[in-house]
């Protein structure tokens, strides 16, 4: 018995939403089972992952303040991944966009710096991320150096320097030598949306960069280069469009935005600076830019599904003693079945047994 | 022992894994395919291999379990990259994410386990020479294999009608299907023989090297790995050196942390990534364009009858 895929000739509109959503149900069915070999109950953790933070409205809140990062994030990446490059250190330019705001809001701590903190600190981030997001766009553009690898290894380094300045020079003197730094001061902190809100001003950010890349990529002739150059690379340089423009200009937007994303974390939603500020949500943002085929509203739709997993994943360790890691498994898996679903669209799927064919 | 040959030696140890998993990839790559997955079967292989052995108290059934492991993974990604044609990277990346959270879950209930050392075997007369008899000739077995692997993926690649075929689909499998060369199977089998090593260098580092495990034990070496596949221009032989030189970087770089010059480790920690980035930028400068590069690297492939 062999697979054979023959290219469809046409594609119906419909099952280009359709395939995400049939992938979606497919990573389930298998997380499903995996928990079933692991000899819990599935039905329980369906329970857990999905109806009980749907259900409660302070789970609700907290499914917005997880998506948040992995919208901005993802925006971001899908204008790399359009281009068809792939920035794969969106974790290492969010760690880079945090530290250099975060920055300003240690400098500024308890002196009364005034309003103009914030915005600064905001745009610190959109910097430094920006800024590390080029180094392996530059080193791709400037010497054909492969920039999986190098934005990847940025990651580990991003990780490390954080680490350095919040057990070293950063670290609160009076926080009991635990590694972190002092609370920022209220006029360097991100507000949230309402009184009793823990949703800040990082999803207004998000949706923002939504509306702003569906324009763009829609509607300009910068948004057409992306595209042109990741599906027809040669077309694009008989079109006059660098290619090395294009890698700088997408890297920087990506890492940009990653940057915002760390930076509105920490003013946002932890307060201060700790080794870890994380749980993995720039390479998850991978997972949820292919989860809304790289469309702006898919990509928001997929950053509150995937946020999901993370409450779920949270609950379900404290409620039925599963590892957090069942999390990272099920985006693995929920990553492999959107690729899948991807070429399944373009492909029709023979099986013949052995014998037939040629 | 002096301490000069305790570095040498922990040299040896940190080099193998990555010299296992690089190679594995190396063959991979050469029939045409890119398996970015390389550090979540190496965090599998670590993972099984270890809770196997703890088991079933056998370092021969950990090493299967571990190698059972990671070629089960490839064939994971062999059934969407192959089966399905979906794109490689995405699909790699899918594959590392898995892996380290699945081996997490495998792992758990093992954390704070530990199992005895792998004695090492020497080999009478040639372990008597001074210096490098110790060094290379009074080794486990994994290192040994691990060179013998080196000479035998190297013989293959070059002398063999087989490696000819598994060369000539990584170039253009275009032109090789059209010469009716088996080009899914090839890669199949090239995939699976990539997971083997990685779950075998995975087995080696849970088992061997920390001889316990931890979540995200493998700490990007699978990167480390796929990087000096680049850096080798995948030749095998030229896999070795790297990953020598690199298991040396990172030996030195621990017992510089131990020596306190007032560097802070952080940064020390940092050198195998950054010495990773510079290894692919000189090679860049030198060659321009990855040279050696199989030529349909990366690209899936649909027969069109």
């Amino acid at each position: 018995m062999r697979f054979e895929l023959t290219p469809r000739a046409s594609v119906a509109p419909f099952m280009r939403t359709l395939a995400p959503i049939l992938a979606f149900i497919t990573a389930f069915l298998i997380a499903g089972f995996v928990i079933w070999l692991l000899g819990r109950s599935p039905l329980a953790a369906f329970q857990v992952y999905v109806v009980q933070p749907l259900s409660d409205p302070w789970a609700l809140q907290e499914l917005l303040v997880k998506a948040t990062p992995l919208a901005l994030i993802a925006i971001g990446l899908s204008y790399c991944f359009r281009a068809n490059l792939w920035n794969i250190g969106a974790e290492g330019q969010y760690v880079v966009g945090a530290i250099l705001g975060s920055w300003l809001a240690l400098r500024t701590h308890g002196t009364d710096a005034g309003i103009w903190v914030l915005p600064a600190m905001l745009l610190l981030g959109i910097i430094g991320g920006a800024l590390y997001g080029l180094i392996p766009a530059f080193l791709k553009t400037r010497f054909g150096v492969n920039e999986i690898l190098t934005s990847l290894m940025l990651v580990y380094v991003a990780q490390l320097l954080l680490d350095y300045l919040v057990r070293g020079p950063w670290r609160d003197p009076k926080g009991f030598n635990f590694p972190q730094s002092v609370t920022f001061d209220p006029a360097a902190t991100l507000p949230t949306l309402g009184e009793a809100s823990r949703v800040h001003y990082g999803t207004v950010f998000a949706v923002l960069a939504v509306i702003v890349t569906a324009v763009v990529v829609g509607r300009t002739l910068f948004g057409y280069r992306l595209r042109l150059t990741g599906d027809a690379p040669r077309a694009a340089r008989f079109a006059g469009f660098s290619s090395k423009n294009t890698t700088l200009a997408v890297f920087a937007i990506s890492g940009g935005l990653a940057g915002l994303a760390g930076i509105s974390e920490v003013a946002g939603q932890i307060g201060q600076l700790q080794p870890s500020i994380s749980p993995g949500y720039g390479f998850t943002a991978i997972t949820v830019a292919f989860l809304g085929r790289l469309n702006p509203f898919g990509i928001l739709v997929a950053a509150l599904v995937v946020a999901l997993t993370f409450i779920g994943g949270e609950s379900a360790q404290i409620l039925l003693k599963l590892p957090l890691d069942l999390t990272q498994a099920f985006q693995g898996i929920l990553l492999l079945c959107v690729l899948s679903a991807d070429a399944l669209v373009s492909y029709r799927v023979r099986i013949i047994r052995r014998g037939g064919g040629k | 022992m002096t301490m000069f040959e305790a570095i040498l030696l922990t040299i040896v140890t940190a080099s193998t894994p990555l010299l296992i998993a690089a190679i594995g990839e190396l063959v991979t790559e050469r029939s045409g395919v890119l398996n970015l997955g390389v550090e979540g079967m190496l965090a599998m292989g670590a993972a099984c291999s270890f809770a196997a052995a703890v088991t079933f108290d056998s370092t021969f059934l950990g090493v299967a379990a571990g190698m059972l492991a990671g070629v089960a993974m490839a064939a994971v990604f062999a059934l969407a990259v192959l089966g399905f044609a979906a794109n490689q990277v995405g699909s790699g990346l899918a594959l590392t994410i898995l892996g380290l959270g699945l081996s997490g879950l495998i792992g758990a209930p093992f954390v704070g386990a530990r199992r005895n050392p792998v004695e090492p075997i020497s080999i009478p007369g040639l372990s008597d020479i001074p210096l490098i008899g110790r060094l290379f000739f009074e080794q486990d077995l994994f290192v040994y294999a691990s060179m013998l692997l080196t000479v035998a993926v190297a013989l293959y690649l070059s002398k063999t009608r087989s490696g000819l075929t598994l060369r000539s689909i990584g170039e253009n499998h275009t032109s090789a299907h059209g010469l009716g060369l088996p080009v899914l199977r090839m890669r199949l089998l090239a995939i699976l023989f990539g997971g083997a090593c990685s779950g075998l260098a995975g087995a080696y580092l849970s088992l061997v090297y920390t001889r316990f495990w931890s979540s995200g034990m493998t700490a990007g070496r699978g990167w480390i790995a796929l990087a000096l596949v680049v850096f080798a221009a995948w030749r095998p032989g030229w896999v070795l050196v790297g990953a020598y030189i690199f298991g040396a970087a990172t030996v030195l770089q621990l017992h510089a942390q131990a020596a306190q010059f007032g560097v802070p480790s952080q940064l020390l920690s940092a050198v195998p990534y950054l010495a990773t980035i510079l290894a692919l930028l000189l090679l860049s400068i030198r060659h321009g364009r990855a040279i050696g590069a199989p030529g349909s690297l990366g690209s899936p492939f649909v027969p069109d009858r």
